[in-house]
């Protein structure tokens, strides 16, 4: 599902360019559920971006499903992403003006597909991670745990073929945190391919392989 | 052809997406934030269309005075280098006859002086009270029908067919309404209503007891002398009653083009110069009347930029604020064009509302207001000109002012890196 080669993503830090990512190469499968672990600043988080087309890496290639992504434009990149990834991002990333239901269907929506196909769409997916009650309240009105599982619906709504997690358990006290990692257990049971970064060694061993990197590459 | 198809449905989708984003954020943003930003909105509008039309107003009040109390829809003069319009009794038949003619008037005019307390004069190299203006011969109840001139009078009464020796004075002519000094004009002093006045016209002189004074704000009334038709007649001689101005008033939605033409068609053109009321005005008020309709777009030109700039700055402000989300938004796939969209969207939501209650605000208050109630400048009375289709004019030149001032910050934040955006970088 994901082939990487070499990927090598550097930052400009003053006049020093600081390596992040020193040539990485992996592989995940369809249907896996891989977490990434490292230290804090061992660049998980800059892998799932690249991963997830959401930055340019300087060098290296990346198939995603049989799609050479590192050489799309942006507005192709954006497309690939509606088409094929979903994200749950750390701090839950929910638009503030939009209840439950219009975030998780918006991204159904831009597929082209009316507001009430969506909205059933969205309904339904709620209803997996267990928000068929809360469809119409805005992020400000749930709870953390309840916010992230909107993302989570938002990420699984439109079916894409795999979905990144950025820490979705960073911010959540331990019996969210497990309700959480609950859905997308759920979820890799049905056969969903998740790439989760995380660093709680717990939630780790729940997936199916670790990748752990250390100062720009994965240890072996 | 099916990619051009393709390319039509995708910009519908981002209108659909777009739309909804932004019927939200609106919807579900601060009530205070939004009520600002359309009273801004609101007063732009105004300023465009109010600003402009109160200059163009002050004139139009001026040029409608001169047009309801003097000059009516079509004037007849007399040809230049002729005394007087040969032939008047005809013309005037013909106007008679016209079934367009709602009123007329026609006057005497004649070169003349006007003197006051020459009896308390002591020395006869003393300067005496007196003042030059045209002495206008008129028949009272025809001008009162034409021009409501007995509404005009500030002091005193009107004149009525047995006033052969009374006199109504332009408020003009008198110290004590026009207080200024100038060079080669010289004012009647302490006249007062019931004093006598000795009028001099064509080397005839005569007294006359002032009945009253007048003050319209139309030069052709407050800077001339008025007396009876039969009385200036008498004394200039004129006994082919052969008259020097006839204003025609028509009945509402006649062209005065036409009614000019039937004149003209009737032999009138050939002893007599046959103008509309337009036609007829003096070119110092058309000059004023284009420079005030010229600084009026440019103080309307100032507001559409300042407009344009406030939206900028909501939008930029809004779009800066809302970063992180417009990069979740591309993140999760939605098109920058969706996202684009919105923000135009909004934008043009605050404009048609400011536009909305502006047109309310202008047709429903202001013109019926300034109306009934005219703003009292020193020449004319000043009202609101707001034709509808200038308004709407500027109603979508803000429209246009406003979608390219919401598009252009919106397209800064959403060319942003993506990551960048969502990190906050």
């Amino acid at each position: 599902m994901i082939k990487v080669k070499n990927l090598v993503k550097s930052f400009q830090s003053g006049e020093e360019d600081l390596k992040v990512l020193k040539g990485i190469s992996l592989d995940i499968k369809a249907g896996e559920f891989v977490s990434i672990t490292g230290r804090s600043g061992s660049g998980k988080s800059t892998l799932l971006y690249q991963l997830g087309l959401l930055d340019h890496p300087n060098s290296g290639e990346i198939v995603i499903d049989g799609t050479h992504v590192s050489n799309l434009t942006n507005d192709e990149r954006t497309k690939f992403r509606l088409e094929k990834l979903g994200y749950v991002f750390q701090d839950y990333a929910l638009v503030p003006e939009l209840t439950a239901i219009e975030n998780t269907a918006i991204p159904i929506m831009m597929q082209g597909k009316s507001k009430k196909e969506a909205f059933a769409v969205a309904k339904r997916a709620l209803s997996r991670v267990g928000l068929g009650q809360r469809l119409y309240n805005l992020p400000s009105k749930l709870s953390g745990g309840e916010q992230q599982r909107v993302s989570i619906a938002r990420a699984i709504a439109h079916d894409p073929k795999i979905i990144f997690a950025d820490e979705p358990t960073a911010n959540l006290d331990s019996e969210t945190a497990d309700t959480v990692l609950k859905a997308f257990i759920e979820l890799h049971k049905q056969g969903q391919t998740i790439v989760m970064v995380t660093h709680e060694p717990e939630y780790v061993l729940l997936t199916d392989r670790v990748l752990k990197l250390s100062d720009g590459l994965i240890e072996v | 052809m099916k990619i051009a198809k393709l390319k039509i449905e995708k910009y519908a989708i981002s209108l659909r997406v777009g739309f909804f984003l932004a019927l939200r954020q609106v919807r579900r943003s601060s009530k205070y934030t939004n009520g600002l930003i359309i009273f801004v909105m609101v007063l732009t509008f105004l300023n465009l269309v109010v600003v402009r039309g109160i200059l163009v107003g002050l004139l139009e009040g001026s040029t409608e005075a001169y047009r309801s109390k003097y000059a009516g829809d079509v004037l007849i003069t007399n040809l230049p280098k002729k005394n007087f319009i040969e032939n008047s009794p005809n013309i005037i038949s013909v106007i008679q006859n016209m079934p367009w003619v709602e009123s007329y008037s026609y006057r005497y005019v004649e070169g003349g002086e006007v003197e006051a307390n020459y009896k308390s004069k002591i020395r006869m190299d003393e300067d005496s009270n007196s003042t030059a203006g045209s002495i206008v011969g008129i028949n009272p109840e025809l001008e009162d029908a034409f021009s409501g001139m007995s509404l005009k009078l500030v002091e005193g009464r009107y004149m009525n067919k047995n006033d052969a020796e009374g006199i109504l004075i332009g408020a003009n002519l008198l110290r004590k309404y026009l207080d200024i000094e100038a060079p080669g004009l010289t004012l009647l002093e302490d006249v007062e209503v019931g004093d006598r006045v000795r009028l001099t016209v064509g080397g005839n002189r005569r007294e006359f007891t002032v009945l009253g004074f007048l003050q319209s704000k139309v030069d052709q009334i407050d800077f001339r002398i008025f007396v009876l038709d039969t009385t200036l007649r008498n004394m200039i001689g004129r006994s082919d009653y052969n008259v020097d101005e006839i204003s025609v008033r028509l009945k509402s939605d006649t062209d005065p083009y036409m009614v000019k033409e039937a004149l003209l068609r009737a032999g009138a053109g050939e002893t007599a110069r046959v103008q509309t009321w337009d036609e007829s005005l003096p070119k110092f008020l058309i000059d004023i009347q284009n420079t005030f309709g010229l600084l009026g777009n440019v103080v309307g030109s100032i507001g559409l930029a300042v407009a344009s700039i406030t939206i900028f700055i909501v939008i930029f402000i809004n779009a800066i604020t809302r970063r992180k989300f417009i990069g979740i938004l591309k993140g999760i796939g939605i098109e920058s064009r969706a996202i684009e969209m919105a923000y135009i969207f909004q934008s043009v939501f605050y404009a048609f509302m400011g536009i909305a209650i502006g047109f309310l605000v202008i047709y429903g208050f202001l013109v019926p207001f300034i109306d009934a109630h005219p703003i009292k400048f020193p020449f004319s009375d000043g009202i609101l000109v707001a034709e509808v289709y200038n308004t709407s004019i500027r109603a979508l030149l803000l429209m246009i002012a406003t979608i390219i001032a919401g598009y252009i910050p919106a397209r800064i934040v959403v060319k942003k890196n993506t990551l960048d955006s969502i990190l906050g970088r």
